[in-house]
């Protein structure tokens, strides 16, 4: 240990203050489950202050994406990457915040392993609070991604049709389905033991998700397997939808099966989260 | 009525086909300090992590200050604290971050989180460090944020999981300062140590754990006089004295001594002192000159061993 530290530990514990602190304050009410939510969310913003490299992923990576796809593919695909990029703005936006969204699962597989999880778990709040407070959290460094991502995409050429106000609500569905998607990388999370094997898995589940998908190729070109994929997708009816808001074009089912999709994963993924959490290994 | 802290019938955890903890009954009663001893891997984690509403008891049932721990877990977690290798704080947090977010989680607002943060801060002379991420404070500071941090609410049962393990003497004489002072307030304390002098020091009654179930129970005294009145250490001046000397004692002492590494020592636990005034004239008129004759109680290492047929200390942290 340095020099520092050994000067401060000459400063023992004050016995007859902790035994007055133990008697000092009135226990105060117990706070709601939106207040204990905000407060985890809160803890998160703080992580970022003091390791301000976790946001690498959600600055560089949305950045690298956007350019990459739009210059590799846009002469292929679209004749040139000008006019590829009124196809692929809305949807490289979504695929850059959806991949952000494993790092969920190995940050609290981190929690985990470290033993802070057990000290939230042995608090009396409402017990789902811990994980919806991180997703919260990571909805910043998402909108984060979106911002950037849209920045990008508006400073090669892209024009949306449906102006500042389509594109905040088609980040806004993006955000809403990404704090759904979180919840299988929670689950997983509590199921499988190291950060690297969750990290595997997500990247194996969201490959098929965000490529098998009409993010970056009209799907009638596509062979009829693929377009089988495509169609049942639920990545797709989000891309459709957030392109429908972003372009000002006319909004088809897409928005409500997106939606639907978000609910659903939350009731499945959430209740199956919830489930490991009372006894995780 | 609940005059008991915890109490447990035939509590049970399987991992796979390990019984980790293997039907433990418990009734501690409130105030104090229980300790459950026992070598790593022994089930004292597991038994803790189950009382403190972590984990699910696989069988058996458990009350904790009145409430049962899977039914009215609720209850439970708003009464105890938890401090221990598996209930830590954030490290890249600040210490009064850390606090601040215990004590907001427990509905503190605001100015009130951070004023109550401060008080513990200061009473665990950690003020200084406040503004610092906890990754970088020194073992004994590091425990001293963990114990605070179950303080922030004044809990009536304390859970400690090896509160001193990798400490240095003296990191680890301020954490028993600190639950001396915890117990003096009242609280109760429920304390797990691989250290068989910790137990010694801190523990009112001690339960010894064993491959998750419990092989003796009882006060410090009490578990030691279960293995006989004492030990008897003798060391003889000249090596080739100790076989006379062995069976001069054994003779009078009425047991058989063992030697040691020691080509001096004769060891021996006694089942009553009654012989040893005779046996010390005994080896004086046979002219064996003695450097050592010790007399003493046993230590809780003797009973671990004479309770479990292996030394509690020698199984190392996996």
């Amino acid at each position: 240990m340095s020099a520092q530290t050994a000067t401060e530990e000459s400063a023992a514990p004050r016995t007859e203050a902790i035994a007055s602190a133990l008697t000092s304050v009135a226990r105060p009410p117990r706070p709601s489950a939106l207040s204990t939510s905000v407060t985890f969310g809160w803890r998160a913003l703080l992580k970022i202050k003091h390791v301000p490299e976790q946001l690498f992923d959600v600055t560089v990576f949305p950045v690298m994406m956007t350019l990459l796809f739009t210059y590799l593919f846009g002469g292929a695909i679209a004749g040139s990457p000008a006019d590829y990029i009124a196809y692929i703005a809305p949807g490289v936006l979504v695929q850059s915040v959806l991949f952000i969204t494993m790092y969920t699962g190995s940050n609290l597989r981190t929690d985990i392993d470290r033993g802070v999880f057990d000290r939230f778990r042995s608090l009396p709040i409402w017990r789902p609070s811990p994980l919806v407070g991180m997703l919260l959290g990571d909805g910043i460094r998402f909108l984060v991604a979106s911002l950037i991502t849209a920045a990008v995409c508006l400073a090669i050429g892209w024009r949306p049709g449906g102006g500042v106000l389509g594109v905040g609500a088609g980040i806004a569905l993006v955000l809403v389905f990404a704090f759904s998607l979180g919840w299988i990388w929670t689950f997983l999370s509590l199921v499988l033991r190291t950060p690297q094997a969750i990290m595997g898995v997500a990247g194996f589940t969201l490959m098929p998700l965000l490529f098998g998908s009409n993010i970056f190729v009209d799907p009638s070109t596509m062979p009829g397997w693929l377009q089988a994929w495509v169609d049942v997708n639920p990545v797709s009816d989000l891309v459709t939808a957030v392109r429908a808001l972003m372009d000002g074009t006319a909004l088809g089912g897409e928005l409500a099966m997106a939606l639907l999709w978000s609910a659903g994963l939350v009731a499945v993924f959430g209740t199956l989260t919830m489930w490991r959490y009372r006894d995780p290994r | 009525m609940t005059q008991l802290a915890i109490e447990t019938e035939g509590l049970t955890k399987i991992y796979g086909d390990t019984r980790a903890v293997d039907g433990i009954d418990l009734a501690i009663p409130r105030g104090g300090v229980h300790g459950f001893l026992g070598p790593n891997g022994a089930g004292k984690t597991t038994a803790i992590r189950m009382l403190a509403t972590l984990i699910r008891p696989d069988g058996g049932s458990g009350r904790v200050l009145g409430y049962d721990i899977e039914r009215q877990s609720d209850e439970v977690r708003s009464r105890v604290g938890l401090t221990g290798q598996f209930a830590s704080v954030d490290e890249d947090l600040s210490g009064l971050e850390n606090l601040r977010l215990i004590a907001r989680l427990y509905g503190f607002r605001g100015a009130a989180a951070t004023a109550r943060a401060d008080e513990l801060l200061a009473a665990f002379s950690l003020d200084d460090a406040a503004d610092r991420q906890v990754k970088k404070y020194s073992g004994g500071m590091r425990r001293r944020i963990d114990i605070a941090a179950s303080l922030v609410v004044s809990p009536e049962l304390l859970f400690l999981d090896e509160p001193t393990t990798g400490l240095d003497p003296r990191a680890r004489n301020e954490v028993w300062d600190i639950i001396r002072a915890l117990v003096r307030h009242g609280t109760t304390v429920m304390l797990t140590t691989q250290y068989l002098d910790e137990a010694d020091q801190l523990a009112d009654r001690i339960s010894v754990i064993d491959s998750g179930r419990i092989i003796a129970e009882g006060t410090s005294s009490e578990l030691k006089a279960s293995v006989g009145s004492g030990t008897v250490h003798v060391r003889v001046m000249h090596r080739d004295d100790r076989d006379t000397a062995r069976a001069i004692l054994s003779k009078e002492l009425g047991v058989e001594l063992d030697t040691t590494h020691d080509p001096q020592a004769l060891v021996a636990a006694l089942e009553d002192r009654s012989g040893v005034t005779r046996a010390l004239a005994a080896l004086e008129s046979a002219g064996i000159e003695l450097a050592q004759f010790a007399l003493g109680q046993p230590t809780l290492d003797e009973v671990f061993l004479a309770l479990t047929g292996h030394a509690a200390e020698d199984e190392e942290a996996a």
